[in-house]
């Protein structure tokens, strides 16, 4: 409130800023205004389409020739493991790298080389990491076509945005927590586990969970390391073929049959339910959270 | 840890836990009857076009052998045949013949196949219902307007026919990535892959379809099933091979002219390449195969593609019977009949 009022004083001295102050609100509205309309429009035109078609038998079938006895059970359940494993495989790795690198390592020539590269390898496009994981998992470790491969390789493309979310969360604990625990005579590990985690739980949580939103709706690293489109059983084991949701709307889309566009319609709408879900779960652990630390 | 935090990651796990525990039980309620003595698995990839006939097999097959299970993947004719010659697929849906380059590298992993050619697929040639010139075009004006000597040349519909309006023409074709787009090149212009670069590609045909669609002066080219779904925004334009031998005069696509092969050159046999060795270790591999050839006249039909004549079916179930290895459409003339291609 302050700020405001000092810049209007300051406006009230230099009369012609307030013109590009002006514009510059406009041009503000207009970049917040232009794609979140594009967004609703999409999403109202997705729901539209879509809604009829939304309903528990869609939920409980396979994958089907007959546009209206098509389910999507196959790939909601792929979705679900494959998201579940990711995130097994992912987060300890992740905010144990984190840690590591903001607790213990020291500040030389090779953190900081591992460091640029994990922000290099959060800029590179998802299909290289399918790339690397048919070439590493799926043939040199010959895990086939499995939801482990599939995993693995969602895993590696997580991994750096998780570290980087941690450490950035890691990063805002200010230096005076730590040092007071040590005054306390806690030791290191005593000092991360009670102090550095719980105040950078809130953040990491929220990275985490962001992260593997985008996770849920990647495709094409999946369709590179050959996920299937038709399925019309349940993953058994880690070593299952599997497909996921995104791999099945792609699908449904390329096909004739204005009827399989209905479904893909519906299909996006599980998914967009599922991501508003996780990042609503997101919202509500931060300020959950952030609430307790306070 | 806080309690409440500890509690809710218990909450969140056990949750998770209920979703894995609770998918799985819901797995098992579909072995109930039918043929038992079939497990295992069938494992196919290849080609979109192929897919719609292959998944409804697969859909029909699983009904009546629950132990069965048969995964279907999309990664295109050459990406199918990538993993087949590796071993990781005992099908491969192609909707073109196998290359040579593709064959020998089956050759060098010690991969013998047999070709199954299970339909016919179309391609037609698109006009706007707005378009009032353009019915017919041969062959050669194809070729005219498609060579790779075209780009930057033939821009306006009046260069194809003196009489055609003076108007820019706006081109829509298949994904370079497709065997569609194989097909086309080596049958228009005479060598696969051949053609100009300056047209509106996209591997999606319901882009095709919108562009073509709304665009008066458009001409494209994609697949007849997807001119079956959308008869009222597209118009169909009939080909002249100008060979006498099969059909006089420029002949429109239909489940007719296909079959009997008076539409050429492009109407195409589309395949599943089977892994010999699947064939005769995995005995559900030839269960499967046997059942897609038994119900591919009814099963094609109903996704939209065109069956090959009954006596081709019987010639593609004696080639599994004698395990008859290698490729006969490979190379071979466009003309000959599909029943003297697999009685070679």
């Amino acid at each position: 409130m302050k700020r405001r009022e000092s810049g209007k004083n300051v406006l009230n001295q230099y009369p012609a800023d307030s013109g590009v102050e002006k514009a510059f609100k406009a041009i503000g509205i207009i970049s917040l205004i232009l794609p979140v309309s594009l967004l609703l429009i999409l999403i109202i035109d997705t729901t539209a389409d879509g809604i009829p078609r939304l309903n528990w038998s869609f939920l409980t079938s396979f994958p089907s020739r007959f546009p209206e006895k098509a389910g999507i059970l196959s790939a909601l359940v792929g979705s679900v493991y494959l998201i579940g494993l990711t995130a097994f495989i992912a987060i300890p790795l992740g905010i144990g790298a984190a840690i590591y690198l903001e607790e213990y390592a020291r500040k030389n020539r090779i953190t900081s080389l591992i460091e640029i590269n994990i922000s290099n390898l959060a800029g590179v496009p998802s299909i290289i990491y399918g790339l690397l994981g048919l070439g590493l998992f799926v043939r040199i470790m010959s895990l086939g076509r499995s939801l482990i491969a599939g995993a693995l390789t969602l895993s590696l493309l997580l991994l750096p945005m998780i570290i980087m979310a941690a450490r950035e969360s890691l990063k805002t604990i200010p230096q005076e927590l730590r040092e007071a625990a040590y005054a306390l005579g806690a030791d290191k590990w005593m000092t991360i586990r009670k102090v550095v985690l719980p105040l950078g739980l809130p953040g990491i949580l929220t990275g985490i969970i962001l992260s593997l939103s985008r996770a849920i709706g990647e495709t094409a690293p999946l369709i590179t390391i050959g996920a299937l489109t038709y399925i019309a059983f349940l993953p058994e084991s880690l070593t299952s073929p599997f497909t996921t949701l995104p791999i099945q709307i792609f699908n449904w889309i390329s096909r004739p049959q204005k009827e399989f566009h209905v479904n893909a319609a519906a299909g996006i709408l599980v998914l967009l339910i599922i991501m508003l879900l996780m990042n609503a779960l997101a919202i509500w652990l931060r300020i959950r959270l952030q609430k307790r630390n306070v | 840890m806080g309690k409440k935090v500890k509690k809710l990651l218990i909450a969140m796990t056990s949750l998770a836990i209920v979703l894995m525990v609770g998918c799985r039980g819901s797995s098992d309620r579909s072995v109930e009857s039918g043929r038992k003595d079939f497990s295992g698995m069938v494992l196919i990839d290849g080609s979109s076009t192929v897919f719609p006939i292959t998944e409804a097999v697969a859909e029909e097959f699983q009904r009546e052998y629950p132990g069965v299970r048969v995964t279907v993947g999309i990664s295109g004719t050459g990406g199918g045949f990538k993993k087949f010659y590796a071993g990781e697929t005992d099908i491969c849906n192609a909707s073109r013949p196998i290359k040579e380059s593709e064959r020998r590298e089956c050759e060098k992993n010690g991969i013998e196949f047999i070709e199954l050619p299970v339909a016919f697929d179309g391609l037609a040639v698109m006009v706007n219902p707005r378009n009032d010139w353009c019915h017919s075009m041969t062959v050669q004006e194809l070729k005219r307007l498609w060579e790779p000597a075209a780009q930057g040349r033939i821009l306006r519909w009046n260069q194809i026919r003196p009489d055609w309006p003076d108007e820019e023409i706006h081109l829509y074709g298949a994904g370079v990535d497709s065997g569609t787009f194989d097909y086309f090149t080596e049958a228009i212009v005479g060598k696969e892959q051949a053609s100009r670069g300056d047209f509106t590609a996209s591997e999606d045909d319901n882009v095709l379809v919108q562009g073509i669609a709304t665009d008066k002066y458009a001409l494209g080219f994609f697949g007849l099933a997807y001119y079956e779904e959308n008869k009222d925004k597209l118009k169909l334009v009939a080909i002249d091979d100008e060979n006498p031998e099969n059909g006089v005069g420029p002949v429109l696509p239909t489940e007719e002219t296909v079959a009997n092969g008076t539409y050429q050159p492009l109407s195409r046999p589309i395949f599943i390449y089977v892994r010999k060795d699947s064939l005769e270790n995995k005995p559900q591999v030839e269960e499967f195969v046997r059942f897609y050839i038994r119900n591919a006249p009814a099963l094609v039909k109903e996704v939209g593609y065109i069956p090959l004549p009954a006596r081709a079916y019987e010639l593609v179930m004696r080639r599994i019977d004698n395990r008859v290895t290698g490729t006969t459409f490979s190379g071979s003339k466009v003309g000959l009949s599909i029943e003297e291609i697999i009685g070679k």
